[in-house]
């Protein structure tokens, strides 16, 4: 017999962070799924069945060349999964040994970090995404890159703030008494104390992303042809709008329901993993 | 008063010009040089040789920058590739369309927000709190130029009220006026304010939230105001800190999520310029414009950190003892 | 006193006089009392279940009296001060009596409530950072009462407001009008309270812990301001603190509370001469004494206090009092006044006799 932890069966009894969690889950699924099957290749053209309602044969109708909107939904799931992890990825990986050190160190280190943070702050981040994939050339990389560099100061600004307060605690000060180095206190104490923060945060950047990801593919500048992706099939069904008005709900609603499950998820866990986090009462 | 504001003026200042550079820079640290970059692959050596000449690449960056910045801050700026006509002109003409824009979502925003977040915050815990809160998560979760697609389907495709996308001008000889404008950008700026809206009504919320449960609120109780008093006299004000600030912020997504939602109607405005510029590769545009949204963005910033020195004395004062 | 213990006790008693007052007080004997609490009961609704928070609470005060309310934290004495002034929660359930003056406040509306507040009925509270808005200049948090209750000007309510920080002795008054509340000291914020709480001369002034948050140099000159005030205007005093050396100091009548009720209650001499209820005697012995021997331990009360949802029906203090017996836990012990031979109400509580709830207390009585 297995006893669930304590925790996890508080998890379970928590309606948003079931809900998000479940959808963030079909999303994955999805994606894995979609790596070896979806019910027609993405690729396959076929024009005399060109805007068809959906059917048994086509559960969402085809879009403008006869592609499956199912399998194209499907393997679209891939792209906004892997523009998540790495935007946030990168903004992990960088942002938050930045700010670690602007907080351990302070002085002037720390104002030049948040200095270079609040400065790409003001910089409009999608304009700037715009700006790097109209230089670099449209596509993948370059729009991750470009999300994923204006994740760094978010969680950069996030760490060094709770680090802060991680600092001024009495059993860090005791730490540092015993002669503790820095180092050895930010790994040890700062950042287990620091996790749940950059968890919740980590949810909301990642439907962020997806978000930014979907808007600069329906630019045309995000992820290109023939990979599938749910911002580019929007733009395609809007010069469709009039004969087949659906093909512009369906990609809509899997970007919606993605991020709606997030952002559930990333609630949920905001009340579970530090109650005083919460904001609202 | 006086200290607080040099400082954020300074600030202002050193952001401007750091940006300035930034943008500077970023074209410059191109995959070849600007000139390539702007005709393309198919260019051949005499028309890159006179591009170079027209842009004056062979003198040294740092010239050309303070040429540039020299420039602006007269009020001249240089001329666009693709439309051969100064860029200031070009901005000024689109801004007819997006700062009407800009701010129609704004007042949407606002109004909306405020009185849903206090309506929520003074019912907390309801059914009705409860409503407000679902409402706004799903607001959160809809990408804006899907919500247009979505308002131009059901109010420009299927009851046919307003058009599918376009302006048609604000003076009525070009065939518009103030109503036909106003009407194309309804659906425009319900789009962009949609979202925004969403946050800072949760933002309103729990601010005022946050505010009714601090200790001077029973104070105020204690001296005898009933609950609207202590509401409108001493919560309000305080909770509108955090909800200005987010404002602020909002404002700068307002003016970027405006380069999507003009492309989804097809509106003449700031977004649209720079979104054809970058498809026509014409570079002096697309730092005219990237440098002009920025400043907007910074000057918000800059103003909305004099409003809280108004707002909050904490700010102003050095404190004195304790 | 209902109708049914006024018939028992006319018929037990012939000669006792079965009015509220009795001859100690006569001074007294024709108006109602300042503040008179019967049975005072709080219960809440909680995330873990019903909670009875304050479980029959009973006194009442005269003018001019100061009252000490005594006792560790969660024991109900702030919940006591909060449900006389009214600013519990709307689904807290309040029960019994609370007369200022002879109104019932219980009965009365919120807006007739609001107009008591801060004119007839004033607190203060133990964070003086927390509890001034930092957006207001002191001024302006001063003058809210008077423009509120008395309908005074703004300049007139300016002019009194100076006027008052004077009388609170804050030193250089009139520069300190405008300014906010972070720009002063912790004791110049509470004198800042204090003459809020006074500005439309209450009748009587609840401090809930007014010197916890202060430094204990600061304490003394507060409290001692406090008092003097309250003597100049003839106010009544209800005093909260877990300190017992601040109430032998500053209050005539001393109330120990435990668990959601009072436990003993007594004119401060009395009360520390002699001491009936098992955990005041705890309490008093628990102090540090100057001049023990070396090595000898300090006395301690077994146990801890009970969360609030654990209270057992009976006496909240069974389970850590070495006295306790089965008919202890059975339901609360009514007071009984010491130095008398029988039970009477409790809303005959009295300025100057010594009362206690417990069952055992002949047996127990101890000396200092």
């Amino acid at each position: 017999m297995i006893t669930l932890n304590h925790p996890f069966k508080r998890a379970l009894k928590h309606p948003s962070f079931v809900a998000g969690s479940a959808v963030v889950l079909l999303l994955v699924v999805s994606a894995v799924v979609s790596l070896f099957w979806s019910p027609y290749p993405v690729g396959d053209i076929d024009i005399p069945h060109k805007l068809a309602a959906s059917s048994a044969q086509h559960w969402f109708g085809t879009d403008s060349l006869g592609r499956d909107i199912a399998s194209l939904l499907l393997v679209g799931s891939q792209n906004s999964l892997l523009v998540g992890f790495i935007a946030v990825g990168i903004g992990l990986g960088v942002g938050v040994p930045l700010g670690l050190l602007a907080s351990a160190k302070r002085g002037w280190v720390e104002e030049v970090v948040m200095r270079a943070a609040d400065f790409t702050f003001a910089f409009p981040a999608l304009l700037s995404a715009i700006l790097l994939t109209s230089i670099y050339g449209p596509g993948l990389v370059v729009s991750i890159t470009a999300i994923g560099i204006f994740n760094i100061p978010v969680f950069a600004r996030i760490t060094r703030g709770a680090a802060n307060s991680v600092w001024t605690r009495d059993y860090t000060m005791a730490a540092r008494a015993a002669g503790k180095t820095k180092w050895a206190i930010t790994w040890e104490h700062v950042l287990p104390n620091i996790a749940s923060v950059l968890i919740v945060q980590a949810t909301v950047q990642f439907a962020i992303a997806i978000l930014a990801e979907a808007a600069l593919s329906y630019l045309g500048l995000g992820t290109q042809p023939p990979q599938p992706s749910w911002g580019r099939m929007l733009n395609e069904a809007q010069s469709q709008m009039f004969q087949a008005p659906m093909l512009a709900v369906y990609p809509g609603v899997a970007i919606a329901l993605a991020v709606l499950g997030l952002n559930l998820m990333g609630d949920g866990l905001r009340d579970l993993l530090d109650p005083r986090l919460s904001r609202t009462r | 008063m006086s200290s607080f504001v040099f400082q954020r003026l300074l600030s202002f200042f050193i952001t401007l010009a750091v940006t300035s550079v930034v943008v500077f820079g970023v074209l410059e640290w191109l995959p070849g040089n600007a000139a390539q970059v702007i005709l393309g692959e198919t260019a051949t050596p005499e028309s890159l040789a006179a591009m170079e000449e027209k842009l004056g690449l062979n003198q040294p960056a740092l010239s050309r920058y303070l040429q540039w910045t020299g420039c602006l801050l007269q009020g001249h700026s240089g001329m666009s590739i693709s439309y051969d006509t100064p860029t200031a002109d070009l901005m000024l003409e689109r801004m007819h369309v997006t700062l009407p824009l800009a701010i129609m979502a704004m007042s949407f925003t606002v109004l909306i927000a405020l009185s849903l977040g206090l309506y929520a915050a003074s019912k907390q815990n309801s059914a009705a709190d409860a409503g407000v809160m679902t409402l706004s998560q799903l607001g959160l979760a809809l990408p804006n130029f899907w919500l247009a697609i979505l308002l131009i389907l059901l109010f420009a495709v299927h009851l046919q009220w307003v058009s599918a996308g376009g302006f048609p001008g604000w003076s009525e000889e070009d065939g518009g006026g103030i109503w036909a404008g106003v009407a194309a950008l309804l659906l425009p700026a319900m789009a962009l304010a949609a979202v925004q809206t969403a946050i800072l009504t949760r933002v309103t919320r729990s601010a005022v939230i946050e505010s009714m449960s601090e200790d001077y609120v029973r104070t105020a109780r204690a001296k005898g105001l009933s609950k609207s008093q202590v509401l409108w006299g001493h919560v309000l004000r305080n909770a509108m800190i955090p909800v200005v600030t987010v404002m602020g912020l909002q404002f700068g997504n307002l003016i970027t999520s405006a380069i999507v939602i003009e492309n989804v109607f097809v509106l003449p405005g700031i977004g649209r310029l720079i979104f054809q510029a970058i498809a026509n590769r014409d570079l002096i545009v697309v730092r005219d414009v990237v440098m002009l949204l920025s400043a907007m963005v910074i000057l918000i910033n800059f103003l909305i950190d004099l409003l809280y020195a108004w707002i909050d004395p904490r700010l102003k004062t050095v404190a004195a003892g304790s | 006193m209902d109708f049914v213990t006024y018939l028992i006790r006319a018929c037990q008693e012939p000669d006792k006089p079965t009015s509220m007052t009795n001859s100690s007080a006569t001074s007294h004997f024709d108006q109602p009392p300042l503040l008179a609490v019967h049975d005072l009961r709080v219960a809440l609704q909680t995330a873990h279940g019903h909670v009875d928070a304050l479980r029959g609470v009973s006194f009442v005060m005269q003018r001019g009296d100061t009252l000490g309310l005594i006792g560790e934290s969660g024991c109900g004495k702030s919940l006591t001060a909060l449900a006389v002034m009214g600013l519990l929660p709307e689904r807290a359930q309040v029960t019994g009596s609370v007369q200022l003056n002879g109104t019932e406040l219980t009965q009365l509306s919120e807006a007739v409530l609001c107009k008591m507040r801060g004119a007839r009925m004033a607190m203060i509270f133990q964070e003086p950072m927390t509890a001034l808005n930092p957006l207001h200049p002191i001024w302006k948090q001063i003058a809210e009462p008077l423009q509120l209750h008395q309908s005074m000007s703004l300049a007139a309510a300016k002019k009194r407001a100076l006027e008052l920080l004077e009388r609170v002795q804050l030193p250089r008054a009139k520069e300190r009008l405008d300014a906010y509340p972070h720009q002063l000291s912790g004791g110049q914020r509470q004198r800042v309270m204090i003459s809020i709480a006074l500005a439309c001369q209450p009748d009587i002034l609840i401090a809930d812990e007014p010197t916890t948050a202060l430094d204990v140099t600061v304490q003394k000159e507060v409290l001692s301001l406090i008092r003097q005030l309250v003597t100049e205007d003839g106010m009544g005093l209800l005093l909260i603190s877990h300190d017992l050396g601040l109430m032998r100091d500053q209050v005539d009548r001393v109330m120990v509370m435990y668990g959601g009720t009072v436990v003993e209650s007594a004119r401060t001499p009395d009360l520390f001469r002699t001491r009936a209820h098992p955990y005041t005697q705890g309490l008093f012995a628990a102090r540090p004494q100057l001049g023990l021997k070396r090595g000898t331990r300090l006395q301690t009360i077994p146990g801890n206090v009970p969360e609030i949802f654990k209270w057992p029906q009976g006496c909240a203090f069974a389970d850590r009092c070495p006295h306790a017996q089965a008919s202890c836990r059975m339901a609360v012990p009514l007071p009984e006044q010491i130095h008398a031979n029988r039970n009477a109400d409790s809303s005959s509580m009295q300025t100057h006799e010594h009362w206690v709830s417990c069952l055992k207390w002949q047996q127990l009585e101890t000396s200092a």
